[in-house]
């Protein structure tokens, strides 16, 4: 079993839905992404899924999009990210699933960017413009380096592409909650429930909710229905927020990154108790499952 | 490499393909199949015909440019005149087209990128005759740089809205565009305004643009009895060559697409994505765009915004993979020159974007002397560049 199955089956033991807990690696310094690492962690966070910065982000709102820029504007690389990769998995056991687009990986060789991160302790790979009908190497290439793939579904996927989609789906799969760039506006979807009881008929893997969490209620809600909770944005903003205000206040770099992590720590706990606090969907998913 | 086996469609050999979000691909196998049925129906055609030739004022001249020859070596110089088409440029035969398409699939609101203006221009003009709103995305640095263009948008009811990310150029605007459309496919159609992002829009806008090439052979054939020496045309994004070069694919003669070497391409200040990039994934397509090693966006320049763009269509980095066509650049500087020169010669003032076409057939005329042929792309006029910041980069 891989890390990432392991996490979503102690959560399922715990009768929850994991959290997923997206960072921007490098926003605004590497030191800043292994504070946040440990502090969601330390909330209880399931895994991590860490973002590698792009220039042209196409399914990233402003939250995100500003992330990246403050950590390629720090010098960020692929290589500096696995350099410091093994830092974060020190502190934490939370598995890592490296989110990033497709030409960082392109770029530094798909092949030897799975090694590498395999290497470097991640445990998964994401790429949001690779869509799996063109992610057969990909996918070999990751496998081959012991990382799962997770692929992607969103509210107008057709029943074929979902099909599809999950299938090459290893660790979990990822359901886009609404149409929509990532961040907080317009929330959660709509259709959330009914896009994941679609997923449900033709899922073998965990499905887990992304897009639109901000709040504890929002993590409750995606929680009754879906195994994993995906929030970004939320962590995102307010630790640039938190760190921006100390800087301003004066503190020192570390005190600055220490108030963050605070804030981001406090924000997973009340993601983690909204998660809680759903109603337990263990054993109807169980049923579901010995059905399908 | 990866891309080998790739199967999304829209190939042109490994290069094309979509690399979308999961999101945008309902959106995308909509208006491919709308564009599949709508391009064979007959009433579709004979309306955009009957745009073309009474709104459009299609066929654009094919001019022989005698004065302007003389300073390329004394070959024979012939200008595709799409300076002369409504709006000033070729963008309106893709923008019209896709108009149509948009009102077609019911779509109710149209987005456009611009960098020169020109293309947010031709959307929004083809928005105000169907009477569709049109919200227009255009770096901040290009709506100082081509405030005319902005001035005629707002004119023509288009609101533009200013992108503040990256470089605040045409990048820039184009990805903030398809961050809109993600969220807004249900009622609004993305027009793009060059053969770049996903299937299936660098076929469909090469289809719409084809018109100058067509017209340009059958022209060519009727002045001068014989196809000329060679063809050229700038590049960006590549429309306005593509749509040159398509319908001449067969025929035996050179296709030169000139890129913007901006202050030189040592100098690492330019924007000649197949000349001087690698390939690699932007804006939806397997293509030639400028990166870093780390396969970061590199920042580009050209003194014409229209040309200021990393990337470039993924059929161009096919004919010049498969060496169908030729890729050179040119400076900013040389373009200037060529500038003022059709201007004084021939009472033409050209686009700068197209500038960059002249200057490249200065030089090739010089090589093929008085016994040569070229024929040249005119994509658009230059009203846009007679006032210009000159520290814009």
């Amino acid at each position: 079993m891989t890390t990432i199955a392991s996490a979503f089956e102690r959560a399922k033991r715990d009768r929850r839905s994991a959290l997923i807990a997206y960072l921007a690696a490098g926003d605004p310094d590497l030191a800043m992404t292994i504070a946040l690492a440990r502090a969601v962690a330390e909330a209880g966070a399931d895994i991590i899924e860490l973002g590698i910065p792009f220039s042209d982000p196409l399914a990233d709102g402003p939250i995100i999009q500003a992330a990246y820029t403050r950590a390629l504007a720090s010098g960020i690389s692929v290589k500096r990210i696995f350099e410091h990769l093994p830092m974060i998995a020190e502190v934490t056991e939370t598995p890592i699933v490296l989110m990033t687009a497709l030409n960082p990986v392109h770029a530094y060789g798909p092949d030897a960017f799975c090694r590498d991160a395999k290497a470097a302790g991640a445990a998964g790979l994401l790429i949001p413009d690779l869509l799996p009908e063109d992610a057969s190497d990909l996918r070999e290439q990751a496998h081959a380096a012991g990382l799962d793939t997770v692929f992607l579904a969103a509210p107008d996927t057709t029943e074929e592409r979902l099909a599809a989609a999950a299938a090459a789906s290893t660790g979990f799969f990822y359901l886009i909650s609404r149409r929509g760039v990532t961040g907080p506006e317009g929330g959660v979807g709509e259709e959330l429930e009914a896009e994941v009881a679609r997923a449900r008929k033709v899922c073998t893997v965990p499905i887990a909710v992304g897009f639109g969490v901000t709040a504890g209620a929002d993590a409750r809600r995606v929680a009754e229905a879906a195994d994993g909770v995906i929030v970004g944005s939320a962590f995102v903003r307010l630790a640039s927020e938190v760190f921006e205000e100390a800087r301003e206040g004066n503190q020192s770099h570390s005190a600055a990154r220490a108030a963050a992590a605070e804030a981001v720590k406090a924000k997973a706990q009340e993601l983690m108790d909204g998660i809680r606090g759903a109603r337990s969907k263990t054993a109807r998913t169980e049923t579901e499952r010995v059905e399908t | 490499m990866m891309m080998k086996t790739a199967t999304t469609p829209g190939r042109f050999g490994e290069f094309g393909g979509r690399y979308v979000p999961e999101t945008l691909v309902p959106a995308l196998d909509e208006l491919e199949a709308a564009f599949d049925r709508l391009w064979n129906d007959d009433d579709f055609r004979a309306e955009l015909d009957m745009l073309l030739l009474d709104y459009v004022g299609r066929p654009t001249p094919l001019y022989h440019a005698s004065r302007f020859s003389e300073r390329c070596g004394g070959a024979t110089v012939y200008l595709k005149r799409e300076d002369l088409a409504h709006t000033g440029s070729h963008k309106l035969n893709n923008a019209l087209g896709q108009a149509l398409l948009a009102r077609a699939l019911g779509k109710t609101r149209l987005i456009a990128e611009t960098g020169a203006g020109q293309h947010g221009v031709a959307t929004a003009t083809a928005a105000a005759l169907l009477g569709l709103p049109c919200q227009v995305y255009m770096g901040r640095t290009d709506m100082k740089r081509q405030r005319l263009n902005l001035i005629r948008m707002e004119l023509l009811g288009a609101e533009v809205i200013p992108v503040d990310s990256g470089a605040k150029t045409l990048k820039d605007a184009t990805s903030q565009a398809i961050r809109d459309w993600m969220g807004s496919y249900r009622d609004t159609h993305y027009v793009i305004g060059s053969c770049v992002g996903p299937h299936p829009y660098p076929l469909m806008v090469r289809t719409f643009q084809s018109v100058i090439g067509v017209e340009a052979r059958r022209q060519i054939l009727e002045q001068h009895g014989e196809l000329p020496d060679g063809l050229v045309a700038c590049v960006g994004g590549g429309s306005n060559a593509i749509g040159l070069f398509h319908p001449f694919i067969d025929d035996d003669i050179p296709m030169v697409g000139v890129e913007a070497a901006g202050a030189g391409l040592a100098s690492g200040r330019h924007s000649a994505s197949l000349v001087g990039g690698r390939a690699g994934v932007l804006h939806g397509s397997y293509s030639f765009l400028l990166q870093d090693d780390d396969g970061q966006v590199a920042p580009t320049h050209s003194i014409a915004a229209g040309l200021d763009y990393p990337g470039v269509g993924p059929e161009h980095a096919w004919l010049q993979a498969t060496g169908r066509a030729r890729y050179v650049s040119v400076t900013d500087d040389e373009a200037s020159a060529a500038y003022s020169a059709l201007a004084k010669t021939e009472g033409i003032i050209p686009a700068l974007e197209s500038s960059h076409a002249l200057a490249y057939a200065m030089s090739w005329g010089r090589e093929l002397g008085p016994d040569g042929v070229l024929l040249v792309n005119l994509s658009g006029r230059g009203d846009k560049d007679v006032v210009r910041d000159d520290d814009d980069g």
